[in-house]
């Protein structure tokens, strides 16, 4: 019950320390809508051509403005050691992981719905027939990414070149997951049956389960010196 | 004959202790073969020039920072397995304030005791507001405040969870003459209340008021350890201005 206290403590500062400076939720949009919008003049966007290039144009959308969320989600905890006072107390230390993970993917969700509203602008592009699919692929691809990002970010914030320190770490870890996801996006979009991205989906679910648990264990190692 | 497992836990109840302790960041010895041993209720004044090990001590005894050789135990218990029941007995004051820029003071006070799984949370809050005369100034931004008012937030943080052990590491920087005061008062006041008192500060003089025993550092190494009253102090501040 403590730990559940703790999770629901460190989410609700988060959220409450991102509603009063709207640096972090705003910067990842807007890179987030910034590639979708470069892409959109680098090619005509037909039925076809989306079709090939659009999940992987989504997940480096989702990719990068996951990065500067992780980034500036432990720029706040840097700031006044606030993640060694944290540290300091006797919470669960997996509790507070969980908190700060789950602030990184109701941001990083927010940054994703944002992609993909812009997408189906910019490309005339529906979601719709697929939607119950593409929304779980999204999900299970998002919480993989976020798990690992969140305690790289926090292994990241104790370097010295923590901006370039973050993806250096990160993205040879989260590889597979950006495979399977791109992989099962372009199963869905192309309307094949689901035992053809079964697999897929289930390394996805895999990964975010494993990396899950190991962070969560591992947490403990990251925030002492 | 040998004490049962339970009367050796009652023996060691609330003792501190470091055994040869030595801690290194990369070439640099911050603590050299250090032993310590602080007993509940003890007043004790950490006291040497700059790069002494006082800092580095203070995160040790508090499991912050793990030793790179030799053991640090509470109740007998070593701090790398261990560092829960101390950690929600401790308040620690450091050069950092632990406290969040955006939020107000009594936020973070809430959010903090939240973590320590605090019963009577508002009480709590509203005693360290106003131990620290922060009450008026609590629902402002911390970013805000000035230096004092910040080094009085964090003392209210550390204050927070009444804690049995306070490690206090230059508590008194930036407090003006009258919040000096009141903390010295605060301070001398809690051996006598059982509560183990560690704490670090340039000011011999002041120090040696507060605390019985004193435990001077030299390049990581023990130089004194004993009654302040008999501590060579002239040597001592020879020391501290090489």
């Amino acid at each position: 019950m403590q730990s559940l206290r703790v999770v629901w403590a460190i989410f609700a500062k988060d959220l409450r320390v991102e509603w009063r400076h709207r640096e972090t939720l705003s910067a990842m949009c807007v890179f987030g809508l910034l590639v979708v919008f470069l892409f959109s003049f680098a090619y005509e966007p037909g039925r076809e051509e989306s079709l090939r290039l659009l999940p992987g144009l989504l997940w480096i959308a989702f990719a990068f403005a996951g990065i500067l969320g992780f980034n500036r989600s432990f720029a706040a905890e840097r700031e006044n050691q606030c993640l060694e006072g944290m540290g300091l107390t006797p919470a669960d230390p997996g509790a507070i992981y969980i908190g700060k993970m789950l602030a990184n993917l109701f941001f990083l969700g927010i940054a994703d719905v944002v992609v993909i509203f812009a997408v189906v602008l910019f490309y005339n592009f529906s979601f719709i027939p697929t939607l119950k699919w593409f929304s779980l692929i999204v999900a299970l691809g998002t919480i993989s990414y976020v798990a690992v990002g969140t305690i790289f970010g926090a292994v990241a914030a104790n370097t010295r070149m923590r901006e370039v320190m973050l993806p250096v770490l990160q993205f040879p870890v989260v590889l597979p997951v950006f495979i399977g996801a791109i992989e099962s996006t372009t199963a869905v979009l192309r309307g094949e049956n689901p035992s053809a991205f079964a697999g897929w989906l289930k390394l996805l679910a895999g990964f975010s389960i494993i990396f899950l648990v190991l962070c969560y264990l591992l947490f403990e190692y990251v925030i002492e010196e | 004959m040998p004490l049962e497992a339970p009367q050796a836990r009652r023996v060691l109840e609330g003792i501190l202790e470091l055994r040869d302790v030595s801690k290194y960041f990369g070439d640099l010895a911050a603590l050299r073969g250090v032993s310590l041993r602080i007993e509940p209720g003890e007043s004790v004044l950490l006291y040497g020039p700059n790069g002494a090990g006082k800092t580095t001590l203070l995160r040790t005894l508090a499991g912050l920072s793990r030793p790179s050789e030799g053991r640090a135990l509470f109740n007998g218990r070593d701090l790398r397995q261990d560092s829960a029941e101390l950690k929600s007995k401790l308040g620690f004051v450091s050069h950092a304030s632990f406290l969040y820029g955006e939020l107000t003071a009594r936020e973070n006070l809430k959010f903090i005791g939240t973590l320590f799984g605090l019963r009577d949370l508002e009480k709590s809050i509203d005693c360290a507001l106003e131990l620290f005369d922060l009450r008026r100034r609590a629902d402002e931004s911390v970013r805000g405040l000035s230096r004092g008012l910040l080094q009085r937030a964090t003392l209210a943080r550390a204050f927070l969870n009444d804690p049995e052990f306070l490690f206090l590491d230059e508590p008194f920087t930036g407090l003006d003459a009258n919040s000096t005061r009141k903390l010295e008062d605060l301070l001398v006041g809690l051996p006598k209340r059982g509560k183990t008192l560690v704490f670090s500060t340039h000011s011999f003089e002041q120090g040696a008021a507060l605390a019985r025993r004193l435990v001077a550092l030299e390049a990581g190494r023990l130089r004194y350890d004993g009654p302040v009253a008999m501590a060579p102090i002239e040597s001592l501040r020879a020391a501290g201005k090489q």
